[in-house]
């Protein structure tokens, strides 16, 4: 056979011809965990314009530059102090094992800033790991009590999630053992549906009411964020702040999950680059950027990423996948488990199956016995002390004192989509495709 | 009593006063709160075993994630009245509107009239008796608790209903997905006296009929895709 006349389509790549015969063969969309594997415009396509002759850099070892950020300065009595802005984001108890979410609190607690809880509520381990804990209330309200409410340092009303907007939870059956079906109220064994939507208000003006009804619990002390899936990302900036949000978190479709249906992940929402301009310029149009603030998450990966997020006006990140990564997911380890899956590492995605080959998001003993949680702890302080380290030197290179002091004029895209979508100019130009 | 006057007072003095006095001595644990008018949130994250009552029409969410206290609203009730109780009770005189007891975990609630629409939506092990008729999708992912209705049952009543067990006195508009009628035996009939009796309803608990989950949408299989 003569290798140059065989081509492949690229309408039908491999993997869609085996997904094309997978549904014939089962009939049933696939559900996997992890994010978006579709490639997007993303942070790479942005660059920095360091100093040089127009502009002085700060000594990188020598001078000051500031990481830290309040969040909640709005209307909650008691905001939280964070000292980087990168936090972990919600990922239940139940996706993930005990160890796993000891691991980060320990890991984010060392560095000074908060995790977050998921579906099912809030266990005692993660409790006692984080320092400063969001608790965050979905429409499933698995596990929600008015006592963990008070636990907790600030409450993140779900509205929805990166990799799945408009579209309710998973936790298939495999994953729900003694414990966590305890925690969520529901027979063990069974595929655990999450709502889509609150079962107690839909729209702003209801989500107005919500938040009211959560302070006046929590006496107005806790800082109160609102989280949605990126789409139409510049009305619901709007709209939450008009709800009387804190705190704004918007999800990009990179953003992971532990399961849910491929063509929501692949298929829906928008890249995390473009919402976290959308979402600026809806605060700056009320008058409300710095004033509420802005958490980005989907696809964050580096300091750069990070760096590059703040620049565009986000007060902090937040991070999952990338935090799963820390604990050695998806690394080549237990090689043998990963290809019983089917996979390897560097593309196993098989959260929702619970037979995590490092531990991480599985319910299974002798698995989670796989991720040390004191190891685990020192990987992702590591890591976000790397994050941290990487998002300063740039800042500093910008002539930063602080990594809030990055803006939008500090960067060029590589792309015309990039260049479109974050409102900089192509690199070399001073065009930006579609506004100038 | 204490009176708490929402004329004179705002919704956020009210609701620090009742959980600041939790902490304290007073034997006198008895608060009626006055001119509610649709205000929402009133006499919400309760934590102790107070008897509260709110004389006239509440808003949104009265009552919500109680704990251990007794609410009485003397009047109608707005959007999710008793939302994630946890225990305690909460007794509405008149009506409710959408998702009375929504995801409430424990404790009883107690609707005189009729709840509208999602009355009971992802209950988690609340009671919750109806002296009148619930509205649409009433009971949907019901998961643990009793849901008492003394009236009719709206349309997709019990949709994708787990372990919740449901009894209705009059007619059922149409059942969910994954709800079924179920035999009423002699433990069910008791269930329902003294659920009764608890809300202070005079009925015949042999006039109801059980509904519950036919448990075959427990688990993803392509032979059900019709109802996903």
């Amino acid at each position: 056979m003569d290798e140059r006349k065989v081509r492949e389509s690229a309408t039908f790549p491999p993997h869609v011809i085996a997904e094309i015969q997978r549904a014939a063969s089962e009939g049933l969309y696939y559900i996997r965990g992890a994010g978006a594997k579709r490639p997007v415009p993303t942070f790479d396509d942005l660059v920095f314009l360091g100093a040089s002759i127009s502009r002085y850099p700060l000594e990188g070892y020598r001078e000051k530059c500031d990481t830290n950020v309040t969040i909640g300065t709005r209307f909650a009595k008691k905001p939280i102090e964070l000292k980087i802005p990168i936090t972990i984001a919600g990922m239940s108890f139940g996706a993930l094992g005990a160890n796993a979410k000891q691991a980060l609190g320990h890991g984010a607690s060392a560095m000074g800033t908060s995790t977050t809880t998921g579906d099912g509520g809030m266990t005692e381990e993660e409790r006692e790991a984080s320092d400063i804990l969001v608790y965050q209330y979905l429409p499933s309200r698995y596990g929600m009590e008015p006592d963990q409410l008070r636990k907790a340092d600030a409450i993140e009303v779900v509205a929805g999630q990166g990799a799945k907007p408009g579209g309710g939870g998973m936790l298939l059956g495999q994953k729900i053992t003694d414990r966590v079906a305890q925690m969520r109220t529901l027979p063990k064994g069974i595929d655990q549906r999450s709502a889509c939507r609150h079962p107690d208000w839909t729209g702003p003006d209801d989500l107005e009411i919500k938040i009211q009804e959560l302070r006046e619990i929590t006496d107005w002390e806790k800082p109160i964020y609102i989280k949605v899936g990126a789409t139409r990302t510049k009305f619901d900036t709007m709209l939450a702040v008009k709800a009387g949000a804190d705190a704004i978190v918007i999800d990009g479709m990179q953003g992971g999950t532990a399961a849910t249906q491929t063509c929501f992940i692949e298929d829906v929402g928008i890249p995390t680059l473009p919402a976290v301009r959308q979402a600026v310029e809806a605060l700056k149009e009320l008058d409300m950027h710095r004033e509420v603030q802005l958490i980005v998450s989907g696809g964050m990966r580096t300091g750069g990423d990070v760096a590059k997020a703040l620049a565009l006006g986000a007060d902090a990140v937040s991070i999952g996948m990338a935090s799963l990564m820390a604990l050695n997911c998806n690394a080549p380890i237990y090689e043998e488990d990963y290809h019983a899956l089917g996979t390897r590492p560097g593309s196993c995605h098989h959260c929702h199956t619970g037979k995590c080959p490092v531990g991480i998001t599985t319910q299974d003993p002798e698995l989670e016995k796989r991720l040390d949680p004191e190891l685990g702890a020192q990987r992702v302080r590591n890591y976000l002390a790397t994050l941290t380290l990487e998002c300063q030197t740039l800042a500093r290179a910008c002539g930063k004192s602080h990594v809030h002091n990055l803006e939008p004029e500090d960067m060029v895209a590589l792309t015309m989509e990039a260049a479109a979508m974050a409102r900089v100019p192509l690199a070399g130009t001073d065009w930006i495709p579609g506004w100038s | 009593m204490h009176t708490l006057d929402l004329d004179r007072m705002a919704v956020r003095d009210v609701n620090q006063r009742l959980h600041s006095d939790a902490a304290g001595t007073d034997t006198d644990q008895r608060y009626e709160i006055l001119n509610p008018m649709g205000r929402h949130a009133i006499a919400v994250g309760l934590d102790h075993p107070f008897d509260v009552t709110v004389r006239g029409h509440a808003g949104y969410y009265c009552g919500s994630m109680n704990k251990e206290a007794t609410v009485t609203i003397d009047g109608n009730a707005g959007v999710g009245v008793a939302e994630n109780i946890m225990s305690g009770t909460v007794h509405v005189t008149g009506y409710a509107s959408q998702s009375a007891a929504a995801t409430g975990h424990g404790g009883l609630v107690v609707i005189g009239g009729d709840a509208s629409a999602r009355c009971g939506i992802s209950m988690k092990g609340v009671d919750i008796v109806v002296g009148g008729s619930v509205g649409h999708m009433s009971a949907f992912m019901a998961q643990s608790g009793h849901m008492v209705v003394c009236g009719d049952a709206g349309e997709s009543f019990g949709d994708s209903i787990y372990e919740a067990q449901l009894f209705v006195r009059g007619s059922v508009e149409s059942l969910g997905a994954d709800c079924i009628e179920k035999e009423m035996g002699p433990e069910h009939v008791e269930t329902v006296r003294g659920l009764l009796e608890r809300a202070g309803i005079d009925a015949d608990p042999a006039e109801f009929r059980r509904y519950g989950s036919a448990r075959q949408l427990y688990n993803f299989k392509i032979g059900n895709i019709g109802y996903y």
